[in-house]
């Protein structure tokens, strides 16, 4: 029996990453769940805008870092967020232009938006892929650990090492700040009071003298904005591929889902359920259990539930069970 | 069929067969190799295409998990085909493992029973304690008969092999495996909205190619399985007998293009069979009271549904049968690569190009998706070729040794998702009914 061991060991393996990575979820999440609560589609390029976006984020900070331009213990990339964000929002404000807008005044039904903006993901992906390329990019730079696991082992004298990454701090200071701003702005000022008056009740909304198109690209805006910076802190935390961020597209979905669609509580909420469940089904359970059980309990194995490989089928079990049973999420989305 | 369609499948046959005599300046091959080869992949992609068609253009589901469908029926050769690996076939190996699924079916089989006759906090409880329980259970009883399984040989085997028999009969079982896995994902997401089959199909897609990625028992996983037995000659052969030197020689070809030309043809030939029992089926399904009573689903769920129309019911069945054309196709592909390689399922490349191909083509109608897995196959595989050359023609003016092209040059290979993605769009905007539209 060594709890405190435990409950390092727990830290450091689950409860650090899991935090961070619901973070970036809840960040990529809010951005699906408002454009779906305005909009009314499930925006499938939304994995690839974050994936554009960084690729924006990693060229300013290539070109900051050429002219030694630093930021000091954080990472450069943090100077280049905003350059990213403009340079997003205004492709992304193109694509509704010449793109969206015409299918909203058409009503068209929202599974042709939905085809639409796979098509766009298609471009957007080609876009990303020739100009930042395929491979694997690492672009932090500043200070590497807030808590050094060495360091740590030498001052309390434990067995077990925690490690608290800059880049997990980095974003759960920054989504918390993020998500705080987002909503004194839905909730505070005329446009996000508009924006939710459109979400809730679109006839409405038109009736009582809302612009409709403002409301649309207020939107597009934020949910780039949100987009960049999800993937910026992933990227951040682990690498950037722009693979990858297709595939965060499922976790995104099943977070925005689980939570109850254009509920952006929900989406929050959905992606630290999920990210916590994912890390928590794939993680080796040995080490812990080895700490609180008796030794002649200690398991043999790895303890461990799921092998990484699968953690996309965590996130799908998760969604499968809240929609077959509470479809419309635990925060009460609505359905189109 | 009107002289509109003719002449565009006319223009299509010309296109393969200008790739095959003439280089054009370079804009074609001029090979007659690679326009077989497009030719082969037109076909198995036309036939792709025929199944989203059938659950888009039909019924309006919105299935995006193609490639995982595509994948699990590409895993029939492999489980049909190969020789079986007899060492494992064992009371510790094959047999527990067997035993293990067995359970494994048994335990979800008994948590749907339970959630169908319970109600209230019982139902929680007794759901929760089913399925952990059975999961442990499984658990114990799959991992030692995996490690006997991936133990043996891991250099060439390591897996349960196959049943040694003809690889032909690998094509409808990978339909049939591919049906199967629509039924399960059919029965859990298709009563409820659009939007959320989509996400379902997208996971169940990502979920099956990682299984055949890490799972080394089944099918050797990244590890490939080589060597799948085929239903035609090898080149080799050819080469060999004296009998095809002479057929060669005949027509003054060199006999190793010749074999290589031959092999293709015969692949061609068992996938035209395929493609026109197909579409022939198609056709009449679609013409039949069962089409139009697709066709009013579609359009109106629920004047259907007041009809007495079974909506659930019949998008199951359309779910199935178009996933099944979708894993037949995967079957002929591996068969014709005689290699299993799940590396290389991307959905972009096997579901939102095969959607690109429904929605160009005209979804709704079985000729326009066909005609659609034509034509988008061939600019998929020309673009990767046009584009670095294009891009070569356009950087000319620059110096070679810039970075800049030497960047754009390494890049070009990614035009073709740029292309198709405009073309998709494109196509939704300008004629959203497709080339040959519904009638």
């Amino acid at each position: 029996m060594d709890l405190l061991n435990a409950v390092v060991a727990l830290l450091n393996f689950v409860v650090i990453p899991a935090t961070a990575y619901g973070a970036q979820l809840a960040l990529g999440a809010l951005g699906v769940t408002l454009i779906y609560g305005i909009l009314r589609f499930s925006n499938f390029a939304h994995g690839d805008t974050m994936a554009l976006g960084t690729g924006f984020v990693i060229l300013v900070t290539w070109w900051l870092q050429s002219m030694g331009v630093t930021f000091g213990v954080l990472p450069t990339a943090f100077l280049a967020l905003p350059f990213g964000i403009a340079a997003t929002a205004a492709v992304v404000l193109l694509t509704d232009r010449s793109v969206y807008r015409f299918y909203r005044k058409q009503r068209a039904a929202p599974v042709i938006l939905v085809i639409v903006s796979m098509g766009v993901m298609f471009v957007m992906n080609g876009v990303t892929r020739f100009v930042i390329g395929v491979d694997e990019i690492r672009f932090a730079d500043g200070a590497k650990f807030l808590i050094n696991a060495n360091e740590f082992k030498q001052s309390t004298g434990l067995a077990e090492g925690l490690a608290f990454k800059a880049s997990q701090a980095q974003t759960i200071v920054t989504a918390i700040a993020v998500v705080a701003l987002l909503f004194w702005f839905l909730n505070k000022t005329r446009t996000g009071k508009s924006m939710r008056a459109y979400s809730d009740n679109e006839d409405l909304a038109l009736l009582s003298g809302i612009n409709p198109e403002r409301v649309v690209a207020v939107t597009w805006i934020i949910a780039s904005g949100l987009a960049v910076i999800a993937g910026t802190l992933y990227g951040l935390d682990k690498s950037f591929k722009a693979f990858n961020y297709f595939q965060l597209l499922l976790p995104i979905f099943a977070s925005a889902i689980v939570g109850g669609l254009g509920s952006p509580l929900g989406a929050i909420a959905g992606g630290f359920l999920i990210a916590f469940s994912e890390v928590g089904f794939t993680y080796a359970w040995k080490k812990v259990a080895t700490y609180v059980l008796p030794e002649s309990l200690a398991p043999d194995g790895l303890a461990q539930l799921l092998s990484t490989d699968y953690k996309f089928a965590v996130s799908f079990a998760i969604l499968i069970v809240v929609l077959l049973f509470k479809p419309t999420g635990l925060f009460k989305g609505k359905a189109v | 069929m009107n002289m509109r369609n003719i002449l565009l499948f006319a223009g299509m046959a010309l296109l393969i067969v200008l790739e095959g005599s003439t280089t054009f300046g370079g804009l074609f091959g001029g090979s007659w190799n690679t326009a077989l080869f497009i030719l082969n992949f037109g076909l198995l992609s036309a036939i792709m295409a025929l199944g989203v068609n059938m659950q888009w253009g039909y019924a309006g589901l919105f299935n995006v998990g193609v490639v995982g469908f595509i994948a699990l029926g590409g895993l029939a050769p492999v489980l049909i085909a190969t020789p079986p690996v007899t060492e494992v076939w064992t009371t510790g190996g094959v047999g527990r493992l067997i035993f293990a699924l067995i359970v494994g079916a048994g335990v979800i089989a008994l948590a749907i029973t339970l959630n169908h006759r319970l109600r209230g906090k019982v139902r929680l409880v007794a759901l929760c304690v089913t399925l952990i329980g059975g999961f442990f259970l499984y658990r114990a009883l799959f991992d030692p008969a995996v490690e006997v399984i991936e133990a043996f040989n891991p250099a060439t085997n390591s897996n349960l092999g196959g049943l040694g028999l003809p690889v032909l009969l690998a094509w409808p079982v990978g339909a049939a495996l591919a049906a199967g896995a629509a039924w399960l994902i059919g029965k859990t997401a298709l009563g409820l909205r659009s939007d959320y089959l989509a996400i379902a199909t997208l996971g169940i897609g990502e979920i099956i190619i990682a299984t055949l990625k890490n799972e080394d028992w089944l099918a050797r996983g990244v590890k490939n399985v080589i060597g799948i037995p085929r239903p035609v000659p090898y080149e080799v052969d050819l080469q060999s007998s004296s009998g095809f030197i002479e057929f060669a020689a005949r027509f003054g070809a060199d006999p190793v293009v010749a074999s290589t030309i031959v092999v293709k043809l015969l692949y061609a030939v068992l996938f035209l069979v395929v493609l026109l029992v197909l579409i022939t089926a198609s056709e009449l399904a679609l013409r039949s009271p069962w089409g139009r009573m697709m066709r009013a689903i579609r359009d109106n769920e629920v004047a259907a549904e007041a009809m007495g129309k079974n909506v659930t019911g019949r998008h199951l069945q359309i779910f199935m049968l178009g996933s099944a054309v979708c894993g037949l196709a995967g079957a002929m592909m591996v068969t014709m690569d005689s290699l299993h390689n799940p590396g290389t399922y991307n959905p972009l490349r096997f579901t939102f190009l095969i959607w690109v191909m429904v929605i160009v083509g005209g979804s709704g109608n079985n000729w326009g998706a066909m005609l659609g897995g034509f034509l988008i196959s061939f600019l998929w595989l020309k673009v990767e070729s046009w584009g670095p050359a294009g891009l070569e023609y356009l950087t000319s003016g620059l110096d070679p040794a810039s970075p800049l092209r030497e960047h754009l040059k390494d890049s070009a290979a990614h035009m073709r998702l740029i292309a198709l993605g405009l073309v998709l769009l494109l196509v939704l905007r300008f004629s959203p009914r497709g080339l040959i539209p519904e009638k």
